[in-house]
């Protein structure tokens, strides 16, 4: 099959006649696409990748008793991938016609030392769609109208004020993002998704004299137009001013190497830090994990097994195809403390062999895509919470965890928002200020002890390819020794 | 109607906005929808940038990224926005129609207005503007980097992250009364973070980065020798005593320890009721005397500065604390108009303008002695009562370990400890304490004042600071 290079196509006008770029499920698109994948495998790449996609987005912010931001933005963008061997050229474009498609596909192929030539040829043409948004297109307009997500979000902190003590701030918080995906590339990926994420938030700042404590929680889903409809502002609004009324007066927390047991949902923040960015190709190709010839080898205690998978109904991290047309898989990443296997994508199948899971993911348009965790939890085992604590003569429990990074190393941090000391077996005065931070090698071994509540809570993760939206979960565990900074 | 709202450079082939075309299109728009009242911000850049890996080209990547912020003023008097990425008419319409619909939820409480400096003259920057290089030259610069920083220690196995990365870029600011601000913009950056490694010993890390108006004008050696040094002096390492010590903060480590409690200056923050300070805190000692503190984005070793800000304001220097003493808060036109001052030209574009800081030039007070004749007291970890002075060379985590509104931090580092007067690398530790006691706890400055990315300051020491490590 001959197909010309795309400018040359009079049906890829039909697609951007509107100055605007055409809806993706617009079968015009095949006929812009199939040049390029051509034009590049002809230029002598190994693999073309197509990734366009469409946004629209919506912010809210509500402080006090009023709404004081509504920020909504749209955009459209294509990211266009040419590997050949173990190297690839990546170039974005907001410019969705086919000249700037083309341009962009030659500044590719032209990082790799590639040309486009006039004719191209050697490529069979695309599949039929695989169109995981048949069922979605509704979804945008099924959202809350802005009158409707205003209103919500001012019932939240409306909540705050019913519920709380010696709130100097009260924020509530909305963010709606849509995104439609198309990606097309060189070995017949062919797929187009919707996907919808919505979440909402409330924070406080109490304080009374020189005593300060400012807290927040945030709750997300996926694929759930009704969602903030059905959000639960009252609990919400509860469950944050009940951890400011006691973390107001709490001493900053006596640091040391302590046995800590971490709560389930956030908690799961250890794990994504500590071990799940280390189970990444990406981390492979770079040489920064310590696990890369562990497969098969144990790496944690045996009472733990992990699991990331991008399947669970509703959760923040779920897929119905990944951002190279893969559908997602759940992938037991270590089982009974040995390493089964890591997280994969296009470019890390090719770099370290691993086979593609599922996994490769990226925020926007912007950015190639890379190994990226999806819904990442340690499995529930056999005890109680009770059991955990009542193990710990002298620890810390970590209620509600804060943010956390690791680095090159494998030194990882995260930061406690809401934590109690634990002593002779019960929980006793509430502490704040704690910094956990370890060697994921050293670490994974001491989580000696899991519950059987395993609870996922969203989040957002931010890395090479840019902030996407995941899970982490766990249920309570405990870390026999961890270094708790504080004063 | 031409309709073309971006175009290329005649000199150099870069996209740039046509500003003129972009206020046709929209007068025409807004004009059509009743809309008198309306400002936009508007960016385009071109982007390459390469990553290697032990000699091989890993990703190369290129980006054309354009962006607009529109908003409107509806009639009864309120604001709303949208941004998008599309450009052309069509994006146009709908971002003013966006606008006009968020415009019916604007905050009655603080409406936003011109600044009444849109149209003020700008200052003049030296910023020349830099052709690209082509990328296989960025490549060949990156591999040579690469190769020099391994060939400095046979430790040195990789270095994970590095990129060298050039940008062109447009900026533009436009309203309804006249106001047109435009600003071209070459930059450069170069990063290497190596990861090394001895038999039988954690690996450890560190680096370097350096910024430059093209990549032509890059300090590549430097780079290399800054992560090298770092790296190197981190390899043989111990653990530390949990306890209460002397730190001695780097320029870059006390830069990102105020960066992350800036909202100390920020009047949005203050009007907000979630910054350290109150509208009344003008006057107040925050600091020992011997500290000066100012934000200047005009500093000529700012690479990349703004000349004017989200509003169209222009840039400034402004002096933060004078002697300790906080004498202005940073300020948006809103921020401004409620404290009855004029805007310093540190806004963004919003809904709700926001407000942060450009650079910092941090030192010591004029005429003060900056407390360095104070200094030998604390030895350099000679005294048989010291624990040793801790050096902090880089902070990490601040997203998680600060909290901004409560004064507090608990934050990881990498640093040294000195005893007799040698310094051994730290293992792993968190230094933890309250950013008032900091203040008010420096005991003097070391050495000139270093240029980093953030801001220009010297070596900061600080007395009693809480360490945990696990030794």
């Amino acid at each position: 099959m001959v197909v010309s290079p795309p400018a040359a196509s009079g049906a890829a006008d039909a697609v951007t006649k509107s100055a605007s770029p055409a809806a993706l499920g617009d079968p015009a698109w095949r006929s812009v696409l199939e040049p390029l994948l051509a034009g590049g495998r002809s230029a002598g790449a190994d693999l073309v990748e197509v990734f366009l996609e469409r946004s629209d987005h919506l912010g809210l912010l509500a402080e006090q008793d009023a709404i004081t931001s509504v920020s909504p933005s749209f955009g459209a963008g294509a990211g266009i991938r040419v590997f050949l061997g173990e190297r690839d050229g990546f170039v974005s474009t907001n410019d969705l016609s086919p000249s700037g498609l083309r341009l962009a596909l030659e500044q590719a192929l032209g990082m790799l030392g590639l040309l486009l030539p006039a004719r191209a040829g050697g490529f069979d043409g695309l599949p039929n769609l695989r169109d995981f948004a048949a069922a979605k297109d509704g979804w945008l307009r099924a959202c809350p109208s802005l009158g409707e997500a205003t209103g919500r979000l001012l019932e939240g902190t409306d909540r705050l004020q019913r519920h709380g003590q010696h709130l100097q701030v009260r924020r509530g918080s909305y963010a709606r993002d849509w995104q439609e995906v198309l990606v097309a590339a060189s070995d017949g990926t062919f797929a187009r998704d919707v996907r919808l994420h919505q979440s909402v938030g409330l924070n406080v700042l109490a304080a009374d004299g020189d005593h300060r404590a400012s807290l927040g929680r945030r709750y997300g889903t996926s694929d759930s137009p009704d969602d903030l409809r059905r959000w639960d502002a009252e609990a919400s609004a509860a469950d944050v001013c009940a951890s400011a009324a006691t973390m107001l007066y709490a001493d900053y927390v006596e640091a040391g190497q302590l046995p800590v047991v971490l709560a389930n949902r956030f908690g799961g923040v250890i794990f994504h830090e500590a071990c799940g960015h280390l189970l990444e190709t990406t981390q492979v190709e770079r040489g920064t994990t310590p696990f890369a010839a562990m497969v098969g080898e144990p790496i944690a205690h045996e009472a733990l097994t992990a699991v990331d998978e991008g399947l669970t109904d509703g959760a923040f991290g779920s897929l119905s195809m990944d951002d190279e047309g893969m559908e997602p898989q759940r992938t037991v990443l270590i089982e009974n403390g040995i390493l089964q296997r890591f997280l994969s994508d296009r470019a890390g199948e090719r770099r370290t062999g691993h086979a593609r899971t599922g996994s490769g993911r990226r925020q926007s348009h912007a950015f190639a895509a890379a190994s990226r965790m999806r819904n990442t939890y340690i499995a529930a085992g056999p005890h109680s919470p009770e059991d955990l604590i009542a193990s710990v003569d002298k620890g810390l429990y970590c209620k509600s965890m804060g943010g956390g990074s690791v680095g090159p190393t494998g030194q990882f941090n995260f930061a406690v928002e809401e934590g109690y000391l634990i002593e002779n077996g019960a929980l006793t005065r509430p502490v704040k200020g704690a910094t956990l931070i370890g060697d994921a090698k050293e670490v994974m071994p001491r989580i000696s002890m899991c519950a059987n509540d395993l609870e996922l809570a969203a989040g957002f993760c931010g890395s090479v390819s840019g902030s996407i939206f995941v899970t982490v979960g766990q249920p309570h565990i405990k870390v026999d020794s961890i270094t708790v900074g504080g004063r | 109607m031409d309709t073309t709202t971006t175009a290329a450079a005649p000199s150099t082939g870069e996209a740039v906005l046509d500003a003129e075309v972009l206020r046709g299109r929209l007068e025409a728009l807004a004009a059509s929808e009743g809309v008198r009242r309306w400002d936009l911000g508007a960016s385009c850049s071109t982007d390459t940038s390469v990553q290697v890996d032990r000699g091989e080209a890993k990703q190369m990547k290129g980006a054309q990224r354009s962006a607009i912020t529109l908003r409107v003023w509806n009639e009864d008097g309120l604001v709303g926005i949208t941004s998008t990425s599309d450009l052309s008419d069509d994006g146009l319409a709908r971002a003013l129609a966006g606008a006009r619909d968020a415009s019916a939820y604007g905050n009655v409480d603080e409406v936003p207005d011109f600044s009444p400096l849109a149209t003020a003259p700008l200052p003049q920057l030296d910023q020349p503007l830099s052709a690209p290089l082509s990328i296989l030259t960025l490549l060949d610069t990156l591999k040579q980097a690469e190769r020099d920083l391994l060939g400095r220690h046979p430790a040195i196995g990789t270095v994970p992250y590095n990129g060298l990365a050039q940008r062109s870029s447009d900026r533009l600011y436009i309203n309804s009364n006249g106001a047109c601000r435009q600003q071209r913009l070459s930059t450069a950056s170069l990063y290497l973070y190596a990861r090394a490694e001895e038999a039988g010993r954690k690996p450890r890390s560190a680096g370097a980065v350096r910024l430059a108006y093209g990549a032509a004008g890059l300090d590549v050696a430097g780079c290399v020798q800054e992560a090298a040094e770092r790296t190197i002096s981190h390899l043989d390492y111990a653990p530390i005593v949990t306890g209460r010590y002397t730190c001695v903060f780097s320029p870059e480590a006390f830069l990102d320890l105020i960066g992350a409690f800036s909202s100390m200056f920020n009047a949005r923050a203050v009007l907000d009721g979630v910054s350290l300070s109150r509208r009344d805190s003008l006057g107040e000692q925050l600091a020992v005397p011997f500290l000066s503190l100012a934000d200047n984005g005009l500093h000529p070793a700012n690479v990349g500065a703004s000349a004017f800000d989200g509003e169209g304001t222009p840039t400034r220097r402004l002096s933060l604390l004078e002697g300790g003493v906080l004498r202005h808060f940073l300020h948006s036109e809103a921020t401004a108009r409620a404290f009855g001052v004029p805007p310093t030209g540190h806004a963004g574009m919003g809904a709700k303008v926001s407000v942060g800081p450009d650079w910092f030039e941090i030192g010591p007070t004029p005429g003060s002695d900056a407390g360095a004749t104070g200094l030998d007291r604390f030895g350099s970890g000679t005294r048989g009562e010291d624990r040793g002075l801790v050096v902090i060379d880089s902070l990490s985590a601040l997203h998680a370990g600060v909290k901004a509104s409560q004064g507090s931090f608990s934050l990881p580092f990498d640093g040294w400890l000195v005893e007799d007067g040698s310094p051994r690398s730290i293992e792993a530790a968190t230094v933890a304490g309250d950013i008032r006691t900091v203040l008010k706890g420096i005991v003097g400055f070391e050495g000139p004042a270093k240029v980093t990315p953030d801001g220009l300051c010297p070596h900061v020491w600080v007395e009693g600071l809480s360490i945990t490590g696990d030794a």
